[in-house]
């Protein structure tokens, strides 16, 4: 395989069963031009998918790859990456995946900081069960599991971050294929848990947040003079629920990854063909 | 006077019983005695009965007995406790000053020793070493050369700085005088010591060293007892050899991280107990449909739900072969002894790879709280052999490859294991999914390939039947009428208990695989009393024995949360075979 992959070399030989229309394309062309711009090949590169119409796109790639249950994708990813830190690790899924059932996987992702990039395919509602509300559902959205309404307010996945110690936190929108696919990028080249939140809209389940109102409702923060080290203008950015904002809402410069401070250096897929040296040290220690 | 000593200090949780008993466990050890300890502990870290037992001859010794010859006791409750198992003759170490020990009544025909152990104590430096004033009374007591505590304080006390291993060796010495000053009383005990060498270990640490010494780099846990202790060995150690310890945020993500560490090629392990393993069981299908080999330790305790969390128990079984949803194909082995709980940790990583599949290695909370002493030959890390199975590089990935030059991850071989490509190989780029899939990983529903997939998941498994060894332990009679047969912990109480018996000779089978298991169809039809001894209300190796065998067989069952004893065992086997030979 040559060292300069394209992204074409990312793409399986499967055609996606994705609703015509659905925000997933988008977000996943831009995760494979990101994935071959920043220099990866598929043979190197570690894809864990959640489940959901977002999770399909584990099947649509091209690459070492993993399909796992329900909410789980980021433990797998952490697991891989520490096992192997030569392999990208790229962790994929949707919104009910990421922030309902793997919340708690999320927040101690973040914390824990691991050198892999997280993309969510945000599109406020589930797809694959057909249309329930999800946990970045609007407060009083109607869906079959909420006739009148979700009565609940949503929650935000950004500020979830942030608070938990976030060190890369970004916002794309799918269909902006060139701004998308820098932000994957960034979040790729950043040391450390680089979350890319990406608005990827549904077009079947989910009436209220399509591409129009997106494109309507989004600001970049490229043009608004915003600093991403500042915490306090992330967090302004981030809180403000009048707008969507789009790009690097924050990013820590003096990020270490969780495997850099726990010293884990070589993949730890080689071992010895016994014991490994120093091993009948072990026993001693019981004398 | 007794060939074997057996000794214990009881007091609450919190007074530093654990360490005090470790303390004396090794001295006893480095002596070139055997030890065997065991340990009543509550629920509870402050404030609940504790208490460290010790039981110690020059001959191997496998299992606790009903029989206390010292005790030292830190609470009036201690004595209240152990009563029953107290004698004419023990001798109880207590210190008469405190005031809650003031009015203490010693049984009749016990020897009390009143020992000012906080005085003394605070006289060496300190009162928090009461408890080494009071093994240096125990020495005195037993006639066991005091040096040989030096070694052992050093060795608890080393990292503090000097003088502290100085003011308890101090503090032991002067608990021995009191005791020589105050009381001429000619103890019946001597312990011999040996110049064997032993080593002292419980299972949960012999697991955590058969993985190291197995290749495992990565291992992923939630604290959870009695399996703790295998995540703590490892800490700090498994660094050593380049790998890592991560405390997951629950026994999900546990599951999934070192899911994801074995997809990466890393020989791989989580570990837990009861509650912890329902929680994984829905991954538990992922790993064996997606052909991952993954070791998951589940050191059992009491049942059900959070049950007794500190209490023995082996009623996890059916959990183990049956639980979660779908038919998933794994290994069970359990471990029967503690040298055994390494050596079938490095087998479980075997043939976790050579099958890929998941292998759960079971240990029951007495075997992995236990602390036994062996020759240290018994952990011969020159033995250690690693089998990784099918996986392949770049030089062969090619075999594996279809027209399309696409990797066959789940090629449907004859022997019903598959190509294993780590990521970073060339060419072996592949999905895997839990959803059922074709050879290639990628997701299906043709009846066909679904067939196809589920029948080579199952040949692994027969596969294995064929090519492994899946032998029980055997002891005792061969030709015996009575046959006993076990898992888990118990077979040191059962063999044990069989040296009691004069009259009744038994063959005892203690197995260790649990599934695939052997075959005990002949031993059972060769005996006229069958019994099946287990931890659990239920019976459930009982069950399966009479499924494989299609014979009755004698449920032998104890679920109090203690562990068995010889004593109650021997009574057992007496009694079946009482009935059988008594014609009603
Ligand atoms: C344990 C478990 N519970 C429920 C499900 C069913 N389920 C599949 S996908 C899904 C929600 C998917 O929503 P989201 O993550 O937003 O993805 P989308 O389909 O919208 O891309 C659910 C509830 C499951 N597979 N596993
Ligand atoms: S249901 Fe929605 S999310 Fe799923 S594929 Fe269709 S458009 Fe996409």
């Amino acid at each position: 395989m040559s060292s300069d992959a394209h992204f074409t070399d990312f793409k399986s030989d499967k055609q996606p069963t994705w609703c015509p229309g659905c925000g997933d394309f988008g977000t996943m062309n831009g995760m494979m031009k990101a994935l071959a711009e920043t220099g990866n090949r598929p043979d190197e590169t570690f894809l864990v998918a959640g489940i959901g119409c977002s999770g399909k796109i584990g099947t649509y790639m091209h690459s070492y790859a993993l399909h796992g249950v329900h909410g789980r994708a980021l433990p797998v990813g952490t697991g891989v990456k520490l096992a192997n830190p030569d392999l990208e690790v790229m962790v994929a899924g949707g919104d009910g995946d990421g922030y309902s059932i793997g919340v708690g996987h999320f927040i101690h992702a973040v914390r824990r900081n691991v050198d892999m990039t997280y993309v969510v395919m945000d599109n406020r509602i589930y797809g694959l069960t057909k249309g329930q509300a999800s946990p970045t559902s609007r407060k009083d959205f109607e869906t079959s599991t909420s006739p009148e309404g979700t009565n609940v307010p949503p929650v935000n996945p950004k500020a979830l971050a942030l608070s938990a110690g976030g060190t890369f936190i970004a916002q794309s929108f799918s269909s902006d294929s060139q701004r998308h696919t820098e932000l994957v990028k960034q979040a790729i080249e950043h040391d450390g848990f680089g979350f890319v939140n990406v608005y990827s809209p549904c077009v079947t389940f989910n009436d209220v947040d399509t591409y129009d109102y997106f494109r309507d409702s989004i600001v970049d923060v490229e043009d608004i003079d915003h600093d991403p080290g500042s915490f306090d203008q992330a967090k302004d950015r981030i809180l403000d629920s009048e707008k969507e904002h789009i790009g690097v809402l924050y990013r820590d410069e003096d990020s270490v990854p969780y495997g850099e401070r726990e010293g884990i250096e070589g993949s730890m897929a080689e071992i010895p063909d016994g014991a490994p040296d120093g091993a009948t040290d072990l026993v001693r220690e019981f004398y | 006077m007794h060939e074997d000593l057996n000794w214990a200090i009881g007091g609450e949780a919190g007074d530093g019983i654990d360490s005090t008993g470790k303390i004396f466990a090794r001295a006893l050890s480095r002596a070139g005695r055997h030890v065997y300890t065991s340990k009543d502990f509550a629920s509870r870290i402050r404030g609940g009965y504790t208490a460290y037992k010790v039981r110690t001859a020059v001959e191997q010794v496998g299992s606790v007995v009903d029989r206390l010859d010292v005790l030292i006791a830190l609470t009036e409750r201690t004595i209240d406790e152990n009563l029953d198992e107290l004698h004419e003759g023990s001798v109880i170490i207590y210190d008469g000053e405190q005031a809650t020990m003031g009015d203490v009544e010693i049984p009749e025909g016990m020897i009390g020793l009143d020992v000012p152990l906080q005085r003394l104590a605070e006289d060496a430096g300190g009162s928090i070493m009461r408890n080494v004033v009071a093994l240096g009374a125990a020495c005195e007591v037993t006639a066991f050369p005091i040096e040989n505590l030096d070694e052992a304080l050093e060795k608890r006390f080393g990292d503090k700085g000097r003088a502290i291993v100085e003011n308890n060796r101090d503090a032991a010495r002067l608990g021995r005088e009191y005791v020589r000053e105050n009381y001429d009383h000619e103890f019946p005990y001597d312990l011999e010591t040996t110049d064997e060498d032993y080593v002292l270990l419980n299972g949960d640490e012999a697991i955590g060293m058969g993985a190291i010494a197995a290749g495992c780099r990565f291992y992923a846990g939630y604290p959870i007892t009695p399996a703790t202790d295998i995540m703590e060995y490892l800490t700090g150690r498994i660094e050593q050899f380049g790998g890592a310890v991560v405390q997951a945020e629950d026994e999900l993500a546990a599951i999934n991280l070192a899911l994801g560490a074995a997809r990466a090629g890393a020989r791989a392990m989580t570990g837990t107990s009861g509650p912890g393993i329902d929680l994984m069981s829905e991954t538990f299908g992922l790993v064996a449909t997606t052909e991952t080999p993954l070791v998951i330790a589940n050191v059992m305790r009491s049942g059900p739900s959070t049950g007794m969390p500190t209490k023995q128990g082996q009623e996890d079984l059916n959990a183990m072969l049956y639980g979660g949803h779908g038919e998933i194909p794994r290994f069970v082995l359990a471990p029967t002894s503690i040298s055994e709980c390494f050596h079938r940790t490095i087998e479980a990583f075997n043939l976790a790879e050579k099958y890929q599949l998941p292998v759960y290695l079971t240990a029951d909370l007495s075997l992995a709280v236990t602390e036994r002493t062996y020759d240290p030959g018994e952990f011969d890390m020159d033995d250690v052999e690693i089998e990784r199975g099918k996986v392949v590089d770049e030089s062969d990935v090619e075999e594996w490859l279809d027209e399309e030059g696409r990797f066959r991850a789940h090629a449907a071989t004859e022997d019903g294991v598959s190509p294993r490509a780590f990521p970073g190989t060339a060419d072996g780029a592949h999905m895997t999914t839990g959803l059922e899939h074709d050879e290639l990983g990628r997701r299906t529903e043709d009846e066909d390939v679904r067939v196809e997939q589920v029948q080579k998941r199952r040949r692994k498994v027969e596969t294995a039947r064929e090519r492994e060894d899946f032998e029980p332990r055997e002891f005792g009679d061969p030709d015996a009428d009575t046959l006993v047969l076990t898992w888990g912990s118990n077979e040191g109480a059962i063999r044990e208990a069989m040296a009691q018996l004069e009259s009744v000779s038994v063959r005892l089978l203690s197995v260790p695989y649990l599934f695939p298991r052997p075959d005990l169809t002949d031993a059972v039809e060769a005996a006229e009393d069958v019994l099946v001894v287990e931890a659990n209300a239920t019976g459930q190796f009982a069950d399966l024995v009479e499924q494989d065998t299609l014979q009755r067989v004698q449920s032998v069952t104890k679920y109090t949360g203690v562990r068995f004893k010889a004593d109650e065992l021997a009574e057992a086997i007496r009694d079946a075979v009482a009935k059988t030979e008594v014609p009603q």
